[in-house]
Parts: structure tokens; sequence; C-alpha cells
């Protein structure tokens, strides 16, 4: 039996929900109460994948609320398009099972799940337009040509495309496919939808106003998303938990809040926010950049040298090196600060902004 | 726009000379040939006449025509059924199999087909290969008498061609993006939907040239049937060759050939027509 925990969501999402006006049925038990058993919609349960001798997956262990935005954040290589691709039914797993809203969906193909995937290159068919790509989905279930074709329609003006039913694929822009990909998989009405970085070809700025109205989109339609990205400040920015995936496991599944403040390993926290490791004799911290004090302050008792200085989005990028060889980052907002390449002065941090965590590179 | 039309014309001006000297004005030269006269002893008298197509009219060359494009419909047809599945999953191998497969496929080209097409004597003929083999199984008590019959030139012909369709297949399937059919099913089509709505219409391509590559040559392909079919057996091919050497009439064996040119090209417009358009009902 499932037990919900009510902290897996941001307090956030629950409050911002009425806005429309009524709580989605979903989020919402017997007497307006949170239902508290089935509010788990997907359970991977010791997924293990391996291609030939090589183990991509070892033990998948995870419960994804309904409504859920969840990320799985790691490097490429790192087996989360792999989970992704099990999830959907392409990939077999070797061990382990899936449940989808508390039924195994190990057995069934892929067509026969209520998952559907937005795909990395968005896979869309080049040889129909919007409309065709659009209601593949309810055709291929034989509903009828008005229905398709005003569902393709709400689908277009859902995803800011209206009028743009006869276009090819090949006469869209990036963002344009991307919205076409994403409106040809909600159409079908799934329970969960898989997103393997859709936001991945696109540039920064559009890439900014996606990961807004994807947001959007998934508070809208109340379904779960478990959305693939190697990008921390994405994830950050949109999801409700992250899960950091590393060589085939999840090392840390937590809100943003969680992930970025406290790191439970020297990984998570390198790969999200690039976090200072600082490690003595017996114990190893984590240390955010903008955290660290540069002199003047009592906690400043580190000698150090400034080794380089950069400038980078924004940011001043300071490198000390510690007498015993550890390098050290600090980050400042402006362009300069009073401090030149070889200076010697103390550095320190307050003893909150440290977190302890597992050294494991 | 009219800038770079008048810089690729040098580049492209041997290409229109080519086609020129070498497909048109031998075909024209055909098309004329097919109205002049036989002459005495050896070619043609420019004596303009209808008579060369008058004479295909008759019932004895209508029937080759007749024999000849249900051969080539039939072998085509069994070259595309057996050929596809063959160039469809020998794309999906891996790298490593497809190297090996296309050598399996490349080792008959090294020998002549003349010479192949004898190895099949040696397996239809009376108490032959195939004779001697089903009989020891006891499936028959008697030689078949398979070669020189319909069947022999069927099988000559699908052994010789079917090379061309498998890999014109594999060309359009290996270059097939099978994120789409798993996108296809991902939407909710089954295989066998998934593989009509998207993995056959993106293979279509290689389908039409694979066609185009077995169509064309079975209809003309003669020694297959000479060597196969004996006399029993009379294609388009073999009357247009006979006319040739032995008929001495080159105007006659001109308008057969035109006739044979302007039946294929027909034929495979049609094709086209039907594969193109024509969407299956039902499935899509």
């Amino acid at each position: 039996m499932v037990v919900f925990n009510l902290t897996q969501f941001s307090g956030k999402e629950l409050t911002a929900l009425p806005e429309n006006g009524r709580i989605p049925r979903n989020l919402v038990g017997i007497g307006g109460r949170i239902n508290t058993v089935s509010d788990t919609i997907l359970e991977l349960k010791k997924i293990k994948k391996s291609f030939g001798g090589n183990t991509v997956l070892n033990g998948l262990d995870i419960s994804i609320g309904r409504g859920e935005f969840l990320t799985l954040l790691g490097a490429s290589g790192c087996g989360k398009t792999t989970t992704l691709r099990i999830i959907a039914g392409l990939e077999q797993p070797d061990g382990g099972d899936i449940l989808l809203d508390g039924e195994s969906i190990l057995s069934k193909e892929p067509n026969r799940r209520n998952v559907n995937t937005v795909f990395q290159n968005y896979a869309l068919f080049p040889n129909m337009n919007v409309e065709k790509n659009i209601g593949y989905g309810l055709k291929i279930r034989k509903r009828p040509k008005e229905e398709i074709r005003r569902r393709v329609k709400e689908m277009l003006e859902m995803v800011q495309l209206p009028g743009f039913e006869k276009r090819m694929p090949d006469e869209l822009s990036g963002g344009q496919r991307q919205r076409v990909a994403i409106a040809r998989a909600v159409i079908n009405q799934p329970q969960v939808l898989l997103l393997d970085e859709p936001l991945g070809a696109l540039d920064l700025k559009l890439r900014r106003q996606m990961q807004l109205e994807l947001k959007r989109l998934q508070k809208k339609l109340g379904i779960t998303f478990i959305y693939i990205t190697h990008d921390q400040e994405e994830a950050i920015n949109m999801s409700d938990r992250i899960a950091v995936m590393r060589n085939g496991v999840f090392e840390q599944i937590g809100t943003p809040n969680e992930i970025y403040d406290h790191p439970e390993t020297s990984y998570v926290a390198d790969f999200v926010g690039n976090a200072n490791i600082y490690r003595t004799p017996d114990k190893t911290y984590a240390i955010r950049s903008e955290n660290i004090l540069l002199g003047g302050e009592p906690e400043c008792m580190i000698p150090a040298v400034v080794e380089e200085k950069s400038f980078a989005g924004g940011q001043l990028r300071i490198l000390f090196a510690l007498e015993d060889g550890q390098k050290i980052t600090a980050s400042r907002y402006g362009i300069d600060y009073d401090l030149n390449t070889g200076e010697r002065i103390a550095i320190g941090w307050k003893e909150a902004s440290a977190a302890e965590v597992i050294d494991n590179g | 726009m009219a800038e770079s039309r008048k810089t690729i014309w040098p580049l492209l001006l041997p290409i229109y000379l080519f086609t020129l000297v070498f497909v048109f004005a031998p075909l024209v030269y055909l098309v004329v040939l097919s109205f002049m006269t036989r002459a005495e002893v050896w070619g043609a008298v420019p004596r303009l006449t209808l008579d060369n197509y008058k004479r295909i009219l008759e019932p004895l060359y209508l029937r080759v025509f007749a024999e000849s494009i249900r051969l080539a419909v039939s072998s085509t047809a069994i070259i595309l059924l057996a050929g596809y599945p063959f160039g469809y999953f020998m794309a999906r191998m891996s790298p490593r199999w497809k190297k090996r497969m296309m050598v399996l496929l490349m080792i008959p080209f090294w020998t002549s087909t003349l010479i192949r097409l004898n190895g099949w004597i040696i397996v239809f003929r009376s108490n032959g290969v195939l004779d001697k083999f089903l009989m020891a199984l006891g499936l028959t008590d008697r030689p078949l008498k398979l070669l020189y019959s319909y069947p022999a030139v069927l099988v000559g012909m699908v052994y010789a061609l079917l090379p061309y369709m498998i890999l014109s297949v594999y060309s359009s399937a290996e270059k097939m993006d099978w994120s789409l059919t798993e996108a296809a099913r991902d939407l909710g089509a089954g295989r066998f939907q998934a593989f009509v709505t998207i993995t056959l219409k993106h293979t279509l391509p290689g389908v039409l040239s694979g066609v185009i590559l077995t169509f064309i040559p079975s209809m003309g392909l003669f020694f297959i049937a000479d060597l196969l079919g004996g006399n029993k057996i009379v294609l388009v091919g073999s009357v247009i060759q006979e006319q040739l050497t032995k008929g001495r009439n080159l105007p006659f064996a001109a308008a057969l050939s035109v006739v044979l040119f302007v039946l294929t090209s027909l034929f495979i417009a049609l094709y086209r027509r039907i594969v193109h358009t024509g969407e299956p009902e039902g499935l899509y």
C-alpha cells in the first residue's frame, strides 16, 4: 500500500490550483479530503536494464504523484532516456515493475499504455500536416472525423498555434514543432506525459519562454509530467520534484529547494548549481559560490590566493586556491570586485550555508 | 534567381548533351525506324508506313504481349512480396550483419547471369536435381518436366531480379527514422497499424524504384525465357531479338520496341497513381 507523502508536493502548487475556480477532481478524495491512496499515479519498482552487459539502470525506485511535475536530471548517459522509454513501453526492463494507477503495465504494448511521449527530436510525421499529426492518435482510435477536427482545433488554440492545421512539419520553426509534438501527445489525454529534453534544440530565449508555457500547460491540464533534462536551471525552474540521476540510479529525489539547499552527495551539489566541495580530513561539505564570504567577517579564517577572475552570466567568479591545494569559487553580482589575481585574503562561510554531503566525486 | 541559373548552365550542359546523344536520339531513331519499310537484304528504306504496327495487332503478337505482361506482373509481385521483408529486416540489423548480408547479396553478381541460369537448368530438367530430390522424399513418383514451362521462367525471373528489389527497399528502409514508428506506437497504433501508416509510407519510394527496376527488365529479359522456357514461352523480348537477327526486319523490331516501351511506361504510371493517391482504406 502506497502512502502518499504530502511534502512531495510543494505547497505553492496546492494553493495555485483553485485559480481557475475549481479544484481538479484528481487531487481531491471523498469529502474534499486529499486522497491518501490513489494520489500515486506511477510507480517504478527496482527497474533494471542493461544493454549487452552494460548496466544502464540499476534498480530505480520512485513514486510519482498525480499532477506532479517530476524532472529526471542527469548528465548524458545516466539512463534518463532509457527510463522514459521503459515507462512508454518502447524498451523492456530486465527486472522490476511499473505500476500505472496501481496496475502493472509491464506486459502492455506501448499503444495499450495510457502514457504519451514528446520525443527529443519531436518525431513529427513529415508526410502529414499539423492536423493529421495531432489527430493521429484519435484517428487510430477511430474517433469520428468531426470530433477529431474539433479537438485538434482546441489543442492548437491551447498551444497557441491557431489556424496551423494545414501546415506541414517542415514549414514550422523549432518552437512551433515543439508545440505540435506536445499537442499530438496531450490530445490522447494520457495519465502521464513523458517529455524527453523537449527544449533541447531551442535557443536560450525561446527555452525560457517555453519553460513557463509548459509549466502553465501542465497546471491547466493537471496531467503528470515526467520531464527529462540535463539543464539544472530548467529543472529548478519547472519541477515540483527533481530526481537527480547518475549511473542508472536516483542519487537524490526532492523538491528543487531540497536539492539545491540540502544536497546529499557531493555529486548532486556539484551538478545542481556547481557548489564548491570542501573536504576536511573526516567530512565533506558543499558550499554555494554565492555564500563564500570574502574577508572582513568573523567566519573568514581560511587563507586563500586569488587565482583567476572571470565574468559569466552577469556574475563575477573568483577562483581561490587554498593552502592545501583545494579550489573554492566565489561569485558576486557585478562586473568587478576589488581583488587582484595573486592577492592573499582570508575567506570563509557561515556554518548554515555549508551542507555536509557524502563524498562521491 | 536568373543569375544563379546562368551560372549553373555550363555545369548542366554535359548532362543535357549526354541525355540528348545517348537517350533521346536513339529513342527518336527507334520511333522513326518503326514507321519505315524493311529493306530487301538488311536495314530499312525511308518509305513511311503503318504496316509494322498493324502487324502487332495480329493475334499471334497480341498473345506474346499478353504473355509478357502476365509474366512481368506476376514476377514483379512475387519479387515485391519476397524482397520487401528481406530489405526491411536487413535495414534493422546491426551494422555488422548488414555488411555480411550485403556481401551475400553481391556474390551472385560476380558470375554472369547466363551461367547462373544454366544452374537452374540442371535443377529443373527431367530427372534433374529437383526431380531427384522430390522423388527421394517420396513426394512425386515421376519427373515433373518443369524445365521449359511457365513456372521455370517465373523462378528464373524472380531469381535474377530479386536483388534489385531487396537493395531498393533496403536503401529506403535504411534512411527510415524509426522514432516515427515508435511515435506511432506511443500514440496508440498497434504494430501492424504503425507499419502500414508510417513505415510502409516512408519506404514506398524504395518500393517504387524496386518495382521499376524489376518490372522493366522482366518485360524484356528474353534470354531467361529462352533458356528456361525453351520455345514454349515466347516473350516480346524474344520476338524483338528474333526479328532483329533471324528475321532481319529492323522496322518491325523497332515497332515492337516502341509498343513495349509505351506499355511499360503506362504500367509504371498506373502503379505510381495507385501507390501515391490511394490510401489503404480503414487502416488510416
